[in-house]
């Protein structure tokens, strides 16, 4: 494609682009996500184009290879358009069925649809799967709507358009203000005001000035910025050059995990061709402002999602934090003034400029604008990524969307903000999704993390895996949180191994009050969360360890023992089957038991179990 | 000209060079706030939090490590609360189990009445307040030792733990360190230090030994000076 020297040009373009667009024509619309691409989407798509290319359709029916669709639970998927018809769970030899009985036929495969677990009823089109029904994707919604490897598909749709919107008008501090009105808070975990971060660097004297977007999402089980990166890049970078514009930069840098392979190489593509159409580099659609990107790959390190760490990794140092008294708008990277936003954040903003500070500040609670996109995980039927109006309530996303807890059993807590956040009981499920409504909990929005557990999660096995968790990843810098998280863990493991003491429990909340105090970064900073909110929330399951040496939910081997309820036991012998160390014995058809010398308490007799009759003491 | 700036420190109203860490400004009016990664001829690097203060910014107050930040017009400073005290007993108590018996850190603990460490002590020595590899880097500038790991991993190591080739064996980690554990050792002429030998060299005048010859070496190459410069007389028959 050739250069674009001015928005009228791109104006044109998008316009040729549009029209090329026929809305009656079938569209395969697969989902070439991470989750999708798991289950072997590519074999697939293979297929689909094979058996498009032997009956001579592949001029009739397109097929779109898309960024992830968010319902990863029930992948892989495909949306079929015009009609939205939404088949989930396809294997490979589904393929010419679809086209010759849906495309070609019009008769819908019942045993392809979703089936909503509630209602028991088949669902046909996506929009009326109750995961997506209360669902506001307007920045995820794209991701189905493109295929990421492809610019003139962000362009048909209007992409761009909201860079050549503010080039035209040529005002940036306009452009920052409207940020500021739309509210727009930073969805890294912060949640600091986005306007007000540009507004800073803009006023900040020295040159150059850095445009930073923060791709090293790294929470245990979230993918959301993986999959907008992999699903659009180009909405990323727009934001990024409409950042740049309205600060006055020319320099700007994404930092992505290496471990995301997929995104690398599409936000890569999208730079290349971006660059190569004039909408990034020199003199951009004609207006004289130059911004190009360089896309710097991390090593994977935790820490270096923090933004003084990310800016020593750019600059080729070990990635550790220093303190930041003085604000990297004013010295960041290279000391010099620095906007740094996470992907999300980025992605908002073209969407804020295309339809106004006014209608996006309608969105949400009175603090917090928007929507967000989180990753529903664990304990949860609906697995997958969801974008959620703020002051949607934490319920509405698990029972709703989420579509609650697998197998009919109770929910416990969900925890939001990644690991260093914490964990929230059902008593306070109504709460509204906002960043402040979640910190007076004691947890935070994070970068969008959420973990569900049910009554067979232990909160302390769960405290110790995120402590664990930051353990490892804590740089080693500061004494409370390299040595501090440390330390809290072993007393967890004391606790969960049956040898703790009440006192410990006084001595942990001591502990992450002094390490949230006195740690240098964000990270120490938030690291003693799942601790102190789960004693908050969950002190009796504690004190269950301590005084009755027990665990109530059956996780925390040293404190359980297995055993076989005489009354349930079928004698199907699945349980001996199972067992490694030949513990689990008994005749065919006869009560079996379980010999507690060799048992090595693996739990595999009990996942095995069919009859519920293992039971945890 | 530098500006002068007024704040309060423990109630005490205190001028201070704009640029000056609360740390210098408390010291210079004699409030001596517990430290032990500072020092003055290295940049500000805040690790070892033993000398976080709690300042007042309008309604709310926040702790910050003193050594690291700066002087304001205004500001309110307090050393001694509960929530730096709390700070100051944790990162002490976690110290200890890494080194439960040097003087300087039970010292510091029982300045803040704690005896022991409540944590279960692995002897380590090290208390990582990097105070060797900074003076290496920026007092020594030759970048001769650094951390590996990170976490409870990090230590501080020579580059694949192998002889050092930027060592110039002049032993200023080992002086600087707070709390002696870099063995060093001068014996029949020859200085052990990261696990290797070093010849000291002997005053070509009267024969006493002036230092590491690699140390030599690299005061005639940074100065552009011969070596014999060095080694022809020593402080004492100069």
């Amino acid at each position: 494609m050739k250069k674009i020297k001015s928005a009228a040009e791109l104006n044109a373009l998008q316009e040729e682009l549009n029209a090329r667009l026929d809305p009656n024509k079938p569209c395969i619309a697969i989902c070439c996500g991470t989750g999708c691409m798991a289950h072997g989407t590519r074999n697939l798509v293979e297929r689909f184009q094979q058996e498009l290319a032997d009956r001579q359709l592949t001029e009739k029916i397109s097929l779109r290879r898309t960024g992830c669709h968010g319902f990863c639970e029930r992948g892989p998927m495909v949306v079929l358009h015009p009609q939205k018809i939404f088949y989930q769970r396809i294997k490979v030899d589904d393929v010419p069925e679809i086209i010759d009985k849906t495309i070609l036929g019009e008769e819908i495969i019942d045993r392809l649809l979703y089936r909503d677990p509630v209602t028991k009823e088949k669902v046909v089109h996506e929009y009326e799967v109750p995961f997506y029904k209360k669902q506001m994707r307007l920045v995820f919604g794209m991701n189905g709507m493109i295929e990421p490897t492809r610019i003139e598909d962000y362009l048909a749709i209007g992409g761009y358009g909201a860079l050549a919107k503010v080039l035209t008008q040529g005002d940036p501090q306009a452009v920052i203000d409207d940020i500021s009105a739309a509210g727009l808070r930073g969805r890294g975990g912060g949640g600091f005001p986005t306007g007000r971060k540009w507004n800073a660097t803009r006023k900040a004297e020295g040159s150059p000035k850095y445009v930073i977007c923060n791709a090293d999402e790294g929470d245990p089980g979230a993918y959301m910025d993986r999959s907008l990166l992999e699903g659009n890049p180009h909405s990323v970078l727009e934001g990024m050059i409409i950042g740049a514009y309205a600060i006055g930069s020319s320099h700007g840098y994404i930092y992505v995990r290496n471990e995301y392979p997929l995104a690398v190489e599409n936000i890569t593509l999208a730079i290349d061709k971006a660059r190569e159409m004039g909408l990034l580099g020199q003199d951009i659609l004609g207006s004289g402002f130059d911004f190009d990107i360089v896309i710097n790959r991390g090593g994977g390190a935790f820490v270096c999602g923090e933004s003084s760490a990310l800016f020593a990794s750019i600059e080729g140092r070990a990635g550790e934090p220093r303190a930041k008294y003085v604000h990297a708008t004013d010295k960041g990277l290279y000391d010099k003034p620095t906007c740094l936003n996470n992907v999300e954040t980025w992605a908002n903003v073209p969407l804020i400029i295309n339809k106004g500070a006014q209608w996006y500040a309608g969105i949400g609670t009175e603090h917090s604008k928007g929507t967000k996109i989180f990753s529903l995980v664990g304990k949860i039927n609906n697995t997958g990524l969801v974008e959620v109006p703020m002051g949607i309530t934490l319920r509405e996303i698990v029972f709703e969307i989420g579509g609650g807890i697998p197998k009919g059993r109770k929910f416990k807590a969900v925890q939001t903000g990644g690991p260093s956040g914490g964990c929230i009981p059902e008593a306070h499920l109504d709460i509204p999704v906002d960043f402040d409504e979640l910190s007076k909990l004691g947890t935070m929005m994070g970068s969008g993390g959420m973990i569900v557990m049910d009554e067979r999660n232990c909160m302390v096995d769960v405290a110790k895996y995120f402590l664990k968790f930051l353990e490892e990843e804590s740089c080693g810098k500061c004494t409370p949180c390299r040595e501090g998280i440390y330390q809290m863990r072993k007393i967890l493991d004391r606790i969960t191994n049956g040898e703790g003491k009440l006192e410990d429990l006084d001595t942990l909340e001591w502990m992450g009050q002094a390490i949230k105090d006195g740690s240098l970064c964000a990270l120490g900073g938030s690291a003693p969360n799942p601790v102190l909110t789960t004693l908050r929330y969950f002190r009796s399951e504690y004190e269950a360890h301590i005084i009755d040496k027990k665990c109530p939910a059956g996780v925390c081997k040293a404190l359980i023992t297995y055993g076989i309820d005489p009354d349930k036991c079928t004698g199907c012998h699945a349980c001996a089957r199972v067992c490694p160390t030949g513990a689990a014995t008994g005749e065919k058809k006869e009560v079996h038991q379980i010999d507690q010398e060799k048992c090595i308490k693996c739990g595999a007799c009990y996942e095995a179990c069919k009859f519920d009759a293992i039971t945890i003491v | 000209m530098s500006q002068t700036v007024t704040l309060t420190i423990d109630g005490r109203q205190v001028q201070a060079e704009a640029g000056t860490t609360l740390l210098e400004a408390a010291r210079s009016v004699n409030i001596q706030i517990p430290h032990l990664c500072s020092n003055e001829e290295l940049a500000p690097y805040g690790a070892c939090r033993m000398c976080m203060v709690e300042i007042r910014q309008g309604q709310r107050t926040r702790l910050v490590a003193s050594c690291i930040y700066e002087v304001e017009e205004g500001l309110e400073v307090q050393t001694v609360t509960e929530r730096v005290l709390n700070v100051r007993r944790l990162v002490i108590e976690l110290l200890l189990a890494r080194n439960p018996t040097h003087p300087t850190l039970l010292k510091m603990a029982a300045d803040l009445g704690i005896e022991k460490t409540r944590f279960e002590v692995e002897v380590k020595g090290c208390i990582l307040c990097g105070l060797c590899v900074r003076t290496c880097r920026e007092v020594v500038g030759v970048s001769a030792i650094g951390f590996e790991g990170r976490g409870t991993s990090r230590r501080v190591t020579t580059p694949f733990n192998e002889a050092p080739p930027d060592c110039i064996a002049c032993g200023a980690c080992a002086t600087v360190c707070p709390v002696g554990v870099i063995p060093l050792k001068d014996k029949a002429g020859i200085r052990t230090i990261w696990k290797t030998d070093y010849p000291l060299q002997r005053c070509e005048s009267c024969g006493r030994i002036i230092a590491p010859v690699k140390q030599l070496e690299y005061f005639a190459k940074i100065t552009n000076q011969p070596l014999s410069h060095f080694t022809e007389h020593c402080v004492h028959c100069r």
